[in-house]
């Protein structure tokens, strides 16, 4: 059976494609090495037109409105005041533009203008070296360091030296333990069950939080965070994975470690992760994006009843099993951490890899 | 007995959200039959992003049960039966996965046109994100920006009746024309036209050269008092299934196995209980009811008339959390029978959303699953029965109609570990009033069998009839307005061995008379007090019933049904309600 698969990894090669959604302009060049902020490239994307009807404002047919308009073209920038189109008579009317603009579209006596010219800027999500360039689309980045990924992100981006205050996985984090000697570090917190705590995050100006849980009703305060949170494991009250935790906690101090909370996104594979960049003599492997589970695999448990658990797959299910609740299901066989042995289904489990 | 029918052998997949199937249809002593499913998690999202993968493992898997081929060596499907018996004859599709399709409505009067493209686009899985008619007091250049923004996969637009005005419709068609071309090539929506015939021309002419996808079809309001949106389901059906292939590599590949008949499952799901319908004729109405992954789905039949209406924001899957935008955590907690925090049930309901896939695995999980199951159907069946023709038949004003069959389908009612428990969430939740025959889908065959109609129309007939579902429980549910615990209903029961049973139910009763799936009897119900079975006040029914997985179950707890807000004897009662139908 295929396994979803979390990528905990202390070290690997993280190659990862910045795209625009629309054709732009890549601003990154090749080999070049660039911060998780850094922008790679821009597009024009308007969502604010402007609409002359010259038929309509002079009262006659498209046809000849089309006459009455001077010599502009699709492209040109025009600014405001600018007549476009003058009346005949003896007293002629001029139409001016009211706000200056690109021309995007022209026919029927109208003339349509964008006036935002609102610029979308693409991050580089990631900190590393530009491998390639997409022509007027984006980026291909790659990084050597640790890869932990995350569940929930609040759809920011940024980078820090990395501060451990979750010593343990199963930490509670405290407003209090959150003052001005963190300033502008990337934080590894625990579990944030309190509102009081995101608030003192927010003054200390952290720049990221790294949460293993995170209390629902807390969902909405988060995305209005300005630093980036991911949450590793859980949202409810649950400790962080014995791996991922291993793996922050022993890059204490460790710079430029990017928290891309971008959020998780089924169809589009998007996913919070941290990475934390480190050096290295050859290229480590990249991470296996597939596989079908097999004896052997370090698994998590998604579900209760050890939600959030991590331990060896040692068997898999050759026929259904009934859990206590009666459902009836392909499970596998854990051995957990403590050395505790549990069925679990396979499609509460997820291989870390 | 031998075969009367040209034997074809069909493989159906279904692509679901959360699971891929593959099921096999055959004919054995002549008949059709439902032969064996396969099933695999499916692989539509990251990091496969390609349906093939779980559509060969769930091939797979129904090779191994089967032990017939239907994978070549090189990795092709067995398009016609070998003479080693590997292979089909034919291979029908639906899926349902993919994010729900953002539509934009275009039409003239709010309540007219309007409302029809929205019905329109509800009946597959859609979420209108903008709208634009006449009422709409925004500038040209306005209603552009908000069409660029809402970023659509499909535009309807509807308005004007045949041969009617034309000027406005005319500027919509602009208007949307000027934003799709704005928009990048790559980005441009499917356009569905379904308004005034006379400006069909028009809109080919406009906007064939600025979308790939432009689908024209009959007028859904060809007057202002008629709706008829049967051509336009068929169109939308299909820009559906197109605007899916540009999104999901594999399904292309799979439309073209399918001969390009490829549908969406709730079109192939309805398309069953339209045909259905028109059987048992318009004063009788059919309910299928699918609690998916990736939306909850209904559609109702009565007569010629189908109501289809797709819930994206009340599926089990990614979706559950806004289930909490129609309902409370209290109304989700009243149906449990263990303690559970209403913190403890928004926990499952994120950890739900993130982990679409996972199923409970306590018996408090499970109970927490089941009661988010029966609030999706609750909130789903009311603003389904708002929407009802207003003369279906009903007993009582703001009671559902008398439902002759509710066919039910999505894995928590199929696979929850007993009948019984899957027969109450539906009694629950649905409410259905009269006499009603509930039916499990239980290996969710109903979207295959609507696809299998357009290869073999005896199939589907044919598999339905031949135990491919479980036919759960005949239920009377009478109205009455007596006082609690005062006799409503005497039922007897004539089996074929000549033995009787009798029950009498009382004002907020439950009982259950064993009927075993192949028996049939004669049911006598008396109702009592002026209680309603479907015939009117006090009016004795006499009807010959079959067995089914629970008998006949006389449900007397009112309709509505009204929970008591004390919690140790609403836990009661519903632990007796569970008990009664054998826990």
């Amino acid at each position: 059976m295929l396994a979803p698969i979390s990528h905990n990894l202390a070290l690997t090669t993280i190659i990862r494609k910045r795209e625009l959604p629309l054709p732009g302009e890549v601003i990154a060049r090749l080999n070049q090495r660039v911060l998780a902020s850094a922008v790679v490239a821009e597009a024009e994307f308007s969502h604010k037109h402007h609409l002359i009807d010259v038929a309509r404002i002079l009262d006659i047919k498209p046809k000849a409105a089309e006459k009455k308009i001077g010599d502009i073209r699709s492209g040109q920038h025009l600014s405001a005041g600018t007549v476009v189109a003058t009346s005949g008579g003896l007293v002629p009317r001029e139409i001016k533009v009211e706000q200056s603009g690109r021309v995007v579209a022209m026919g029927g006596g109208q003339i349509l203008l964008d006036t935002s010219g609102k610029e979308l800027a693409l991050r580089a999500g990631i900190s590393g070296e530009v491998t390639e360039i997409i022509p007027n689309r984006g980026v291909i980045i790659q990084e050597v360091g640790a890869l932990i990924q995350g569940i929930w992100g609040n759809g920011r981006i940024n980078s820090g030296t990395l501060h451990i205050i979750a010593e343990k996985p199963d930490h509670i984090l405290e407003a209090s333990q959150l003052d001005i000697s963190i300033r502008s570090f990337v934080v590894l917190g625990g579990s944030c069950q309190d509102a009081e705590t995101l608030k003192s995050a927010k003054d200390a100006t952290v720049r990221g939080l790294i949460l293993s849980s995170l209390n629902p009703s807390l969902l909405g305060l988060a995305r209005k965070m300005p630093f980036p949170i991911i949450v590793t494991d859980a949202i409810g009250n649950e400790p962080m994975n014995e791996t991922a935790h291993k793996i922050i906690s022993t890059n204490n101090q460790r710079e430029n470690v990017t928290v891309n909370a971008e959020a998780y996104h089924r169809y589009k594979g998007t996913r919070p992760e941290v990475i934390i960049p480190l050096p290295h003599a050859d290229l480590p492997p990249t991470p296996r994006e597939v596989e079908s589970f097999a004896s052997g695999q370090n698994v998590r448990l998604r579900r209760a009843p050890h939600a959030g658990a991590t331990g060896t797959l040692v068997e898999l299910p050759t026929t259904l099993k009934t859990l206590p609740n009666g459902l009836r299901v392909l499970a596998g066989r854990v051995k957990l951490k403590n050395g505790e042995q549990v069925f679990v289904p396979l499609v509460n489990l997820e291989v870390l890899g | 007995m031998a075969s009367v029918i040209e034997g074809v052998s069909v493989l159906a997949l279904d692509i679901g959200s959360a699971t891929t199937r593959a099921m096999l249809f055959d004919v054995v002593d002549g008949r059709y039959r439902f032969i064996a499913i396969g099933q695999s998690p499916s692989t539509s999202h990251a990091p496969f992003n390609d349906i093939s993968a779980g559509i060969g493992e769930s091939i797979e898997r129904l090779a191994e049960i089967t032990g017939r081929k239907f994978i070549d060596d090189d990795q092709h499907i067995i398009s016609s039966i070998q003479e080693d018996g590997s292979g089909v004859d034919a291979i029908t599709a639906s899926i349902s996965t993919g994010e729900t399709l953002r539509v934009v409505i275009a039409g003239l009067l709010s309540d007219v046109s309007l409302e029809s493209a929205k019905n329109l686009a509800e009946s597959t899985y859609a979420r209108v994100v903008e709208s634009i008619s006449l009422n709409d007091p925004r500038k040209a250049e306005e209603q552009i920006d908000a069409i660029l923004k809402a970023n659509p996969d499909l535009i309807i637009i509807a308005g004007g009746t045949d041969d009617g005005a034309a000027l406005s419709l005319k500027k919509n068609i602009e208007t949307i024309g000027l934003a799709t071309y704005l928009m990048p090539k790559d980005k441009r929506p499917a356009i569905l036209y379904a308004g005034n015939q006379k400006m069909a021309d028009e809109v080919r002419k406009t906007l064939e050269p600025l979308s790939s996808n432009l689908y024209t079809t009959s007028n859904i309001r060809p007057s202002i008092s008629t709706e008829d949106l049967r051509p336009a389901r068929k169109k939308i059906a299909r820009a559906f299934v197109d605007v899916r292939k540009t999104q999901i590599p594999g399904v292309e590949e799979l439309d073209m196995w399918a001969g390009g008949r490829m549908l969406p499952s709730v079109f192939a799901e309805s398309r069953i209980i339209h045909l259905l319908s028109k059987l048992y004729g318009a004063e009788k109405a059919l309910l299928s009811v699918n609690l998916g992954a990736s939306a909850a789905t209904f559609s109702v039949g009565i007569g010629d008339h189908l109501q289809t209406k797709v819930y994206p924001y009340l599926g089990m899957g990614t979706s559950i959390s806004e289930l909490l935008n129609y309902t409370s955590l209290e109304n989700i907690a009243r149906w449990l029978i263990v303690d559970a925090s209403t913190q403890e049930i928004r926990n499952y309901i994120y950890t739900k959303a993130l982990y679409p896939n996972s199923i409970p695995a306590t018996k408090k999980d499970l109970q927490i699953e089941q009661a988010l199951g029966r609030e999706a159907l609750r909130v789903a069946m009311e603003k389904t029965a708002k929407e009802l023709p207003s003369d279906a038949p009903v007993l009582k004003k703001n009671l559902l109609p008398l439902f002759e069959v509710v066919l039910a389908g999505g894995s928590v009612l199929s696979n929850a570990p007993t009948f019984g428990q899957s027969l109450l969430i539906l009694l629950d939740a649905l409410q259905p009033a009269g006499v009603t025959t509930v039916i499990l889908d239980k290996n969710n065959l109903l979207p295959a069998l609507g696809t299998t109609a357009d290869v073999n129309t005896l199939l589907p007939v044919q598999a339905l009839e031949t135990g491919a579902f479980v036919n759960l429980a005949t239920v009377i549910a009478p109205v009455s307005s007596a006082k609690y615990g005062t006799s409503i209903l005497k039922a007897s029961l004539r089996r074929a061995d000549g033995s009787v049973s009798t029950e009498e139910v009382k004002q907020g009763g439950f009982k259950v008379i064993p009927l075993r799936i192949g028996e049939a009897a004669d049911l006598n119900l008396q109702p009592l007090k002026r209680a309603d079975v479907g015939l009117g006040a006090g009016k004795k029914i006499s009807t010959k019933v079959g067995g089914s997985a629970l008998g006949i179950v006389l449900d007397g707890r009112g309709r509505p049904l009204d929970l008591t807000s004390d919690d140790i004897r609403r836990r009661e009662l519903i632990k007796k309600w569970l008990w009664t139908l054998g826990g």
